[in-house]
């Protein structure tokens, strides 16, 4: 399939799932139905930096934070702006985040990258703690519209469009990405780094790309929340769940394609909402930690790679 | 004819180890020139300094004209340096095709198209990629794995990848240990024709026969020093390359 086919059977495809929940017509299949397209997105976005070009990424949250809070800072500011540009705005925060971390931390191999962008994460947190303006430590409410603007219906539904708008972009650049020489020039990262730039690969602008792109699309991951909770603290912003499910997402659906983070968002966020309703909300870390370990260790190509036929 | 690469004075430590010390050496253009020297005596570390992937504390490196000092790896391949790794470093994740449509895409397409030299355009690089690995003997693994190859076949990978960036000058470090007597034939006729399509070529080798047979000229590395350089049958001969090797 060729970008635009692909492109179109996406919006096709979001358009249908969109059908069908206003067919259901329930507040819960939407709220439910955003957590999952937003771990798609989030996992995606990880995947272009973790699964693409090898470095794995444990910062997640401090992109999704500084689009959470870029929003909460544009809703104090401009109340009244459109959403989908609050979330462009939140992605260029955390794109640019991503760029500057790449420049400091890209000489970093292996594990010391993980830990530097674990690092990223705690000052990222204590700032936006110590920032009063975004509500501090004590967390900000952020009103949620009655009304969905355009379509109509509550505005749990424009969040979900919204977050479907997102992941149709974000699966159409990273499929774009792995047919690309990007692609190629990524996975030549990922498997030896002296070899791909003995090969003329400029590794460090390619790792350069990734970082911003992955980090932006974690902040327009984020930039919706705070409408989604109406309230949004540190605690809730930073949830280690988000970086674990960022993770384990592309890790268990596999991380070779694009198809991979959809796999592992949709089943790991459908078995934690089964989980969530009927048992609570704190086996979530564990049921993604636990799956992710299963995998790694068991199937290290993911759900994917179960699928792929072996050559001959 | 002119120098194509000028190594002048280099020096590199690995901590309080001195690896190689005021090495010179020069490279015309066209030339094939054999590089020798016993075990750990530097050879692969004049190669890494040469290209980029290690950085050299003293000295120069001019290639085509251009001092590469401070230049990126990646740089010093798209200018025209090639070469093969002798501990191979192949794309695990890759095909084989795909291992060899890196440099293609990154270094050949990478270039300014003009005179002398074109891309290749996209449709005729899966052919070209299983073309250059015809060319080492590969075609029926052409798309399987590296994990599928011997060792030795992964040193025939490695050329064809250093072949693939179309360079002016092509180091092969050791590409024909294990070789059998066949094989080292076909990767010396190989080596030989890439030089008539004026390829200059700086062979590593430690098969005295190929040395002999491919080297127009012969430098030899002793502990880090250049003890000897010129004519290969003198130079074989030299009391000083003598006593290195059976001194050893
Ligand atoms: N990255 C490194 N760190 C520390 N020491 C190194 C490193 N690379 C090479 N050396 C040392 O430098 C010396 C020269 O190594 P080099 O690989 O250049 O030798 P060589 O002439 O290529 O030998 P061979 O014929 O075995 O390939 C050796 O003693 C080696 O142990
Ligand atoms: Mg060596």
């Amino acid at each position: 399939m060729r970008a635009v086919p692909f492109v179109l059977a996406l919006v096709v495809v979001a358009c249908a799932i969109f059908g069908v929940g206003r067919a259901i017509g329930s507040s819960y299949a939407f709220f439910l139905g955003y957590v999952v397209v937003q771990y798609i997105v989030l996992g995606t976005a990880w995947n272009i930096l973790g699964g693409y070009t090898g470095y794995v990424n444990f910062g997640v949250t401090a992109f999704f934070a500084i689009g959470a809070y870029s929003t909460v800072a544009l809703y104090k500011l401009v109340p009244a702006m459109p959403l989908p540009v609050m979330v462009l705005i939140g992605g260029a925060m955390a794109a640019l985040v991503g760029l500057g971390t790449g420049y400091l931390t890209l000489r970093l191999r292996g594990v010391f990258f993980s830990i530097a962008t674990l690092a990223l994460a705690v000052v990222v947190q204590t700032l936006i703690t110590n920032w009063d303006f975004v509500g501090g430590a004590r967390g900000a409410y952020v009103l949620r519209p009655k009304l969905a603007p355009l379509i109509g219906g509550e505005y749990v539904q424009y969040l979900f469009v919204v977050m479907l708008g997102l992941c149709v972009i974000v699966l159409a650049t990273a499929r774009a990405i792995e047919r690309s020489s990007l692609g190629y020039g990524f996975a030549a990262i990922r498997d030896d780094e002296a070899a791909a730039e003995a090969a003329g690969v400029p590794t460090l602008r390619l790792k350069l790309i990734a970082t911003t792109l992955s980090g932006g699309f974690m902040g327009m991951a984020g930039a919706p929340l705070p409408y989604y909770v109406t309230y949004l603290d540190p605690t809730s912003g930073f949830n280690l769940n988000y970086a674990v499910n960022a993770i384990a997402m592309p890790l268990i659906g596999g991380t070779s394609s694009w198809l991979g983070p959809v796999i592992g968002a949709v089943l790991v966020g459908g078995l934690q909402e089964v989980l969530r309703v009927t048992i609570s909300s704190a086996a979530n870390v564990l049921v993604a930690g636990v799956l992710m370990v299963a995998f790694v260790i068991l199937a290290p190509q993911g759900i994917v790679g179960l699928f792929k036929r072996r050559p001959k | 004819m002119s120098a194509l690469l000028t190594v002048e004075g280099v020096g590199k430590r690995f901590g309080g180890f001195v690896a190689l010390e005021g090495i010179d050496l020069e490279v015309k253009q066209g030339e094939r020139i054999g590089l020798i020297g016993p075990n750990g005596s530097g050879k692969s570390t004049l190669v890494n300094c040469i290209c980029g992937t290690l950085r050299n504390e003293t000295g120069k490196v001019r290639f085509a004209g251009e001092t590469l000092d401070g230049l990126a790896a990646h740089e010093r391949t798209r200018r025209g340096l090639a070469r093969s790794f002798q501990l191979p470093r192949p794309f695990g994740s890759l095909t084989l095709v795909e291992n060899v449509r890196i440099p293609i895409l990154y270094t050949v397409n990478a270039r300014k198209a003009g005179p002398g030299h074109t891309h290749v355009p996209h449709d005729a690089i899966d052919a070209r990629c299983r073309d250059l690995l015809g060319e080492v003997g590969l075609s029926a693994k052409a798309d399987r794995q590296p994990r599928d190859l011997t060792q030795i076949e992964m040193r025939k990978l490695e050329l064809a990848r250093a072949m693939a960036a179309e360079p002016k000058l092509l180091i092969a470090d050791e590409v024909m240990a294990g070789l059998s007597h066949a094989e080292v034939d076909e990767i010396i006729a190989l080596l030989i024709r890439l030089n008539g399509q004026g390829i200059t070529v700086i062979m590593i080798e430690h098969i005295m026969r190929a040395v002999m047979e491919v080297s127009q000229r012969l430098a030899v590395l002793v502990a880090g020093r250049k003890i000897a350089d010129g004519d290969p049958r003198e130079v074989v001969r030299n009391p000083e390359v003598v006593r290195a090797y059976l001194g050893e």
